[in-house]
């Protein structure tokens, strides 16, 4: 069946890739209820590793596992996986190029009950100014499966970025993941639209309200790091403006990373995501996405504003 | 235990002998670690020398014993020893630092004998604990040594790890602890008084041992000791005296990565001499 969230995807993941693989190991940092590690430490008790509520500590251990041989998953929360544990991140494991994974879970707004402290709005541009970090964000359940498996199956330092909530599949069940590859999954000739994660569902409902007036290009930009600079030229060459959305902020994220892309291209850009400014409690997904200015209204905004 | 005396004394010899190389590759006029260096050489010398099981014609056998130094400021007398090991020629310790150079001012996972990038304080021992843990799922018998500096013992993921690691009862992991009783700045004690240590670890679930960190046979019985104990990791406190060696520079912060005049770096060589 396809799953319609990421975290669910991400552990049944996992205990099928610890079956084929006796080198994964899982670890957790006492919240491997949500983030699904504890798929594995029921199914595979001696593959999980529990750690504590220690994220810096946990972080350098899974250098020093990949170390002799092991394929280190470590998961939390992405303000602690990614935000907590950076330095950890950066000398313990990516200077080295240890084959260290992470997973930043319950990413963006996604939690959007516990309110700013827990909601990771600069995760993607501080794992992607690392050296030697690749840097992934999975449309939906479907990629998510397949971007977990890439990440087994290639060495070196990985960060993925998951959603903690339910919501539709965008991508097709059991598609190969295509690293570093932009994917156009509706096409269009007066704007391009670079999303990531669950605005790309997002961005594609708000070509289809547009169908009628502007002709929107949405591409899934599921691999952040490394980006394919000239597939993104080529893909916005043809069109009056872009957009790009992510749950995120602004600064030095996809949008970031899309505009040094297109640096030489001289076309407007219009960046939807959280605008330099922390989250806040909600209670429900939708409000908080509302709150932040990242629903489908602000992205066909967003269009309109570069399609003239 | 018994050991030979001459097994003591060239072991202790050796010690001087990492100090002066050293030395000699810090030069004049250029800062470099000296004190923290001349405080862990005699450890240095006793691991590389006489404890740890390594090739050094083939440093990623999966047969050899790990050493980690957490201290990675002290880098320069890893390398010493490494050098006098056989891993990579004692000529290129003159080149550290040099730019693009594969000796840097930190230890570097793709030196001949590192095994992981440290330095960045704190982090030395939950890599060495990852490395015991992967060791222990695979009923390998390999031992994990880290080298800990006194004041290191300042950041918290020291003791992260120290609460992992006495949970995980990772027995082949060994700490071994610098304790010179000054930090970058001053004394450990009036910074933020890390006192008493052996306490400390004994709380987080380790053996600990207490040791002269200058005393060879004291280094050997408890490096020894540390190998025999199951189902916890083991502590090694050696207290230690920082510049050791060279006159102008024991017990003194002021030489904890500064320069030598010409007169001054003679006069260090002579000492150890």
């Amino acid at each position: 069946m396809a799953y319609t969230n990421q975290r669910k995807a991400y552990g049944e993941t996992l205990v099928a890739l610890c079956r084929e693989n006796k080198n994964i190991v899982v670890l957790d940092a006492d919240l491997g209820g949500s983030t699904m590690g504890k798929m594995v430490e029921q199914a595979m008790p001696e593959r999980h590793i529990e750690m504590g509520i220690a994220e810096a500590n946990m972080t350098s251990v899974a250098g020093g596992l990949a170390r002799v041989g092991k394929i280190p998953f470590t998961n939390s929360f992405a303000v602690f996986a990614a935000g907590r544990a950076y330095d950890q991140i950066r000398q313990s494991i990516a200077i080295g190029k240890l084959n260290v994974k992470i997973c930043g879970s319950s990413a963006g707004f996604s939690d959007f009950g516990d309110g700013a402290t827990h909601q990771s709005i600069d995760d993607i541009a501080y794992m992607r100014v690392i050296p030697n970090m690749i840097v992934l964000v999975p449309a939906d359940a479907n990629e998510t499966v397949s971007a977990v498996k890439y990440m087994a199956a290639h060495s070196g330092p990985m960060y993925i970025r998951l959603n903690r909530n339910d919501y539709e599949n965008v991508t097709e069940e059991d598609a190969p993941f295509q690293i570093g590859v932009p994917a156009v999954l509706r096409e269009g000739t007066d704007v391009v639209v670079f999303a990531c994660g669950i605005m790309v569902g997002k961005s594609l409902e708000a070509a289809k309200k547009l169908t009628d007036r502007v002709s929107v290009r949405v591409v899934n930009v599921s691999t952040i790091k490394p980006l394919n600079r000239q597939l993104i030229i080529d893909l916005a060459r043809d069109c009056k403006g872009v957009v790009t959305a992510e749950e995120h902020s602004v600064i030095g994220g996809l949008g970031g990373a899309v505009a040094e892309a297109l640096r030489r291209e001289c076309k407007p850009i219009e960046f939807v995501g959280a605008n330099d400014c922390f989250g806040s409690s909600a209670h429900s997904y939708d409000d908080i996405l509302e709150y932040m200015g990242l629903t489908e209204a602000h992205i066909e905004e967003a269009i309109l504003s570069v399609a003239k | 235990m018994g050991y030979s005396k001459k097994l003591l004394e060239s072991l202790k010899s050796k010690g001087n002998l990492l100090r002066k190389d050293c030395i000699h590759c810090i030069g004049v006029g250029v800062a470099g670690h000296v004190g923290g260096s001349c405080s862990s050489a005699d450890l240095l010398a006793a691991l590389y020398f006489y404890k740890l099981k390594y090739d050094p014609k083939n440093p990623e056998w999966e047969g050899r014993d790990y050493f980690l130094l957490s201290k990675g400021h002290v880098a320069i007398l890893q390398y010493a020893a490494l050098a006098e090991a056989g891993f990579f020629p004692l000529s290129d310790l003159t080149h550290c630092k040099d730019v693009g150079f594969y000796l840097q001012g930190h230890p570097h996972l793709g030196i001949p004998g590192i095994e992981a990038d440290t330095g960045s304080l704190g982090q030395g021992l939950s890599l060495g604990l990852g490395i015991a843990l992967g060791l222990q799922m695979d009923d390998k018998s390999n031992r994990v040594y880290v080298l800990i500096g006194d004041g290191e013992q300042n950041e918290g993921q020291i003791w992260e790890a120290a609460m992992a690691a006495g949970a995980k009862k990772t027995d082949r992991l060994c700490a071994v602890i610098d304790c010179n009783r000054l930090q970058a700045q001053g004394l450990t004690a009036e910074r933020l008084n890390i006192s008493p240590i052996a306490d400390k670890w004994k709380a987080f679930g380790w053996n600990v041992l207490e040791i002269d960190g200058h005393n060879m046979e004291e280094i050997l019985t408890a490096l020894d000791r540390a190998e025999t104990f199951k189902g916890k990791p083991t502590a090694i406190i050696a207290h230690t005296t920082k510049g050791k060696g060279i006159s102008f520079a024991e017990n003194q912060v002021g030489y904890h990565n500064s320069p030598l005049t010409k007169e001054l770096y003679e006069q260090a060589l002579a000492e150890l001499s």
